[in-house]
């Protein structure tokens, strides 16, 4: 038996080979985003300045309301239960003014996605903001884009740990402003500042202030394009929200591809080449690191950045602008069928042009027109629906009112005489910061009198009543009428509150109970 | 799952599940989240030492920092007891009198006042402290022994008929039933509910009332408050109102006994009571 038996060798590998395995982790790819320089820039410094400056600045402004109120303008006062904001004053059962408010936040974001995409990230989110504020700090300590990159490689010398020091310091600076002026909004801002530094203050304030900079630093610092990716929600949410007819920062294909490293050499070989030269600048200038010309994707914040990089390399080329540019998908898409011939062959970039190389009149670009469609109306018309609501909600809120709680037990009392009395529970709101007299009366019982317990008055029909300024004043009031008429009944009538100097009045109505 | 599938567009393996044809790709974690994840496991073994955690047969254990949820509330007890003790200690300074002129103590009075009903008087007066038959309504203004501020401390502290305080208040009605016969309790019965009806009816009865119930209860039946004889003229009735019942009160009377509560709860909380029933509408 012998003989070597010829044993076929299969091509098969194992599905969990160390050759094929993945890595189940990954180090974050560090990413040096590049200054960049154009209009989209611009207008970011100018989002960044007002953003910052509103939220820095807000607790110092100053509202007169009186002697009775905080004069702070914006103020969260949660000891005392009251929201300040310029000239409104919010009780917590007026919460839903807030909640509504954020209701609004949340239609406007969706109505300003299906216009411009995602714009909230990539100018006014704070994430956004404060990356922005951190990566200035980088590079005027660290130097642009290939100054960091070398210095990141860079072994650890002792220019090296300075300058790592000095933004790491002022990160941290940063970060503690960011997280101290977030206090303010709860308190008297110059007494808070104060207290904060003398070691005064409640130590919820330094906790508060200790976890805001804690993030602000670890996100803004450390972290950055990696709360966006795998942080935030929104980057899912979104594409719900767009639709073909929506703004994105769009790589034009049609008229970039193919991409060509040298212009002349391939006009000398006759190449039809495309307006890309390939040189990367769209993607050295992206916070996210990521390439636009890869097309729409999760990743993209939507700051134009690449836009501004790329128009800079088209000046410079003398070609149009907007190689990179806000596009909607269907435009897109229109002039993509222009230059492959509607998907016949690749993409031509002569066929989007004319004669004389200019670009050309069929292609299509985003018209005003397309922000009055359906969809953003019916956000915008949504929107506005909340908004008109609350507004009417506020102006026609009371400033003074009347709550009334029939005692359950016992429902009544009969007297001596005869009489049969009620009490009630009554709370008097006076929701402004001043000092009130009102009257009080009850109105609906021809033979009826009120006293009011702990006030040494006679029973009468009517009282007038001190309120302190912005509280809740409660009274105990009994109500009595002859046995004659009640008898067997149950009677309505109302309290009704005038304050005949603002010519504001309330009322509510109550029942009287009497035996059978 | 055998086979490896890579997706077309992004290079990237997929993890095989599929929805309506969308596959997710099987991206590698960020590592800083895996970093994140040990922390949260350290922390979490941290917490178990430093805080009472891990049960044991009787009990758990205590935590290194000695945390306990009874003593956060001992404290607040405290805080409690100490944010009372100024209007505690003007309670016990103060008559009733000022402490009903006070806004703010006769209004934290009345609330203390309100807890301690609870606890000791709702028994017989009732959650409401209307009581119920023979056991006074305390929300009306018919008081047996007076509704002033002193009227009603001095009840409140000594009780009724209560054997054990040498000051309680004590008054005891003759038992007629033996004196007078089955037809004069009758007609004396009528008479009294004719007090309170506003007419008074003829015969006998008017006689026998004269002669023998005026003397406390007053000529016209309105009570006398220093024996804590009853009113009789209004419609308020402690033992019934009707006809029969009275006639039983009349023939053989039942007294109502109430503990005297000044040794037991301290003045403070008489003084607090005090205002409060004074405070349920028929305080005088």
């Amino acid at each position: 038996m012998s003989g070597m038996v010829e044993v076929e060798r299969h091509e098969a590998q194992p599905v969990n080979s160390a050759k094929v395995r993945q890595p189940l982790y990954e180090a974050r790819k560090k990413i040096f985003p590049k200054r960049a320089n154009g209009n989209f820039r611009q207008f970011k410094w100018l989002v960044m300045v007002v953003t910052l400056g509103i939220y820095y600045l807000t607790p110092w402004l100053r509202w007169d309301r009186g002697p009775y109120a905080p004069d702070q303008a914006v103020l969260v006062d949660l000891a005392n239960r009251r929201f300040y904001f310029f000239f409104i004053e919010i009780w917590p059962q007026e919460f839903f003014l807030v909640a509504g408010l954020l209701v609004m936040a949340g239609l406007g974001l969706f109505f300003i996605t299906s216009v411009v995409g995602r714009a909230w990230c990539g100018y006014t989110c704070p994430q956004t903001v404060w990356v922005d504020l951190f990566l200035v700090v980088e590079r005027f300590i660290e130097g642009d884009r290939n100054q960091r990159m070398k210095l990141d490689a860079a072994p650890w010398t002792a220019r090296k740990v300075m300058l790592r020091t000095i933004k790491h310091t002022i990160w941290l600076l940063i970060a503690v402003a960011t997280g101290g002026a977030w206090i303010l909004y709860f308190a008297d801002a110059p007494t808070l500042l104060v207290d904060f530094f003398k070691g005064h203050a409640a130590p919820v304030a330094y906790i508060t202030v200790a976890v805001l900079t804690g993030t602000t630093y670890v996100f803004g610092g450390l972290m950055r394009e990696q709360v966006c990716t795998y942080m935030c929600p929104w980057p899912r949410i979104q594409a719900a929200m767009l639709d073909e007819n929506s703004l994105t920062v769009t790589y034009n294909e049609w008229r970039g591809e193919p991409r060509t490293r040298g212009a002349k050499r391939a006009a000398a070989e006759g190449i039809a080449a495309g307006d890309c030269v390939d040189c990367n600048a769209c993607v050295v200038v992206c916070p996210m690191g990521i390439d636009i010309r890869d097309g729409q994707q999760l990743e993209c914040i939507t700051c134009a950045l690449c836009i501004d990089a790329c128009n800079g390399v088209m000046d410079k080329l003398g070609r149009e602008r907007g190689l990179i540019s806000y596009a909607t998908l269907a435009d897109y898409q229109h002039n993509m069928d222009i230059a492959t011939g509607n998907g016949a062959h690749a993409i031509n970039p002569t066929l989007v042009r004319d004669e004389k190389g200019k670009l050309s009149d069929k292609l299509r670009h985003f018209h005003v027109r397309k922000l009055f469609r359906p969809r953003s109306l019916a956000y915008f018309a949504a929107w506005l629906l909340v908004g008109v609501l609350l507004l009417y909600g506020l102006v026609t809120r009371d400033r003074l009112e009347v709550n009334v709680l029939h005692d359950r037990n016992p429902q009544f009392v009969v007297l001596s005489d005869g009489s049969i009395r009620n009490g009630y529970t009554v709370k008097l709101l006076n929701k402004i910061p001043e000092v009130r007299t009102v009257t009080l009366a009850i109105d609906g019982l021809e033979n009826g009198a009120m006293s009011i317990v702990g006030v040494d008055e006679p029973e009468a029909q009517t009282f007038t009543v001190e309120l302190e300024p912005d509280r809740l004043k409660t009274l105990k009031i009994y109500v009595r009428q002859p046995f004659e008429n009640v008898a067997g009944k149950k009677q309505s009538f109302s309290f009704l509150v005038e304050d005949k100097e603002n010519a504001e009045a309330d009322q509510y109505v109550a029942n009287f109970e009497a035996p059978e | 799952m055998s086979e490896r599938e890579i997706d077309e567009i992004s290079g990237v393996e997929t993890t095989g599940h599929s929805w309506d044809g969308i596959k997710e790709l099987d991206n590698p974690m960020p590592r800083w989240w895996l970093w994140t994840f040990y922390v949260t496991i350290v922390w979490a073994i941290c917490y178990t030492i430093a805080f009472p955690a891990w049960p044991l047969v009787t009990k758990a254990t205590g935590g290194m920092l000695g945390w306990a949820s009874r003593s956060d509330v001992k404290q607040e007890m405290q805080a409690a007891e100490a944010a009372k003790s100024e209007y505690i200690a003007k309670i016990a300074e103060l008559p009733v009198e000022e402490i009903l002129a006070d806004d703010s103590l006769r209004q934290f009075a009345t609330a203390a006042g309100a807890a301690a009903f609870k606890v000791n008087c709702v028994q017989c007066h009732g959650s409401g402290a209307t009581g119920s038959v023979g056991y006074p309504n305390l929300n009306d203004d018919d008081w047996l022994w007076g509704g002033t501020p002193e009227a009603i401390y001095t009840t409140i502290s000594h009780g009724i008929r209560y054997g054990d305080d040498e000051e309680t208040r004590f008054s005891e009605m003759p038992a007629f039933g033996e004196m007078f016969s089955r037809d004069e309790i009758g007609s004396l019965a009528k008479y009294v509910v004719s007090l309170s009806q506003g007419g008074e009816v003829e015969g006998p009865g008017a006689q026998i009332f004269a002669d023998n119930c005026a003397a406390c209860h007053g000529d016209k039946g309105q009570g006398d408050q220093s024996v804590g004889a009853p009113n009789l003229s209004d419609p308020i009735w402690l033992y019934g109102k009707t006809e029969q019942e009275i006639i039983s009160q009349i023939r053989a009377p039942k007294h109502g006994v109430m503990p005297a509560w000044q040794a037991r709860l301290g003045d403070v909380t008489v003084k607090e009571l005090t205002v409060f029933v004074h405070s349920l509408g028929g305080g005088e």
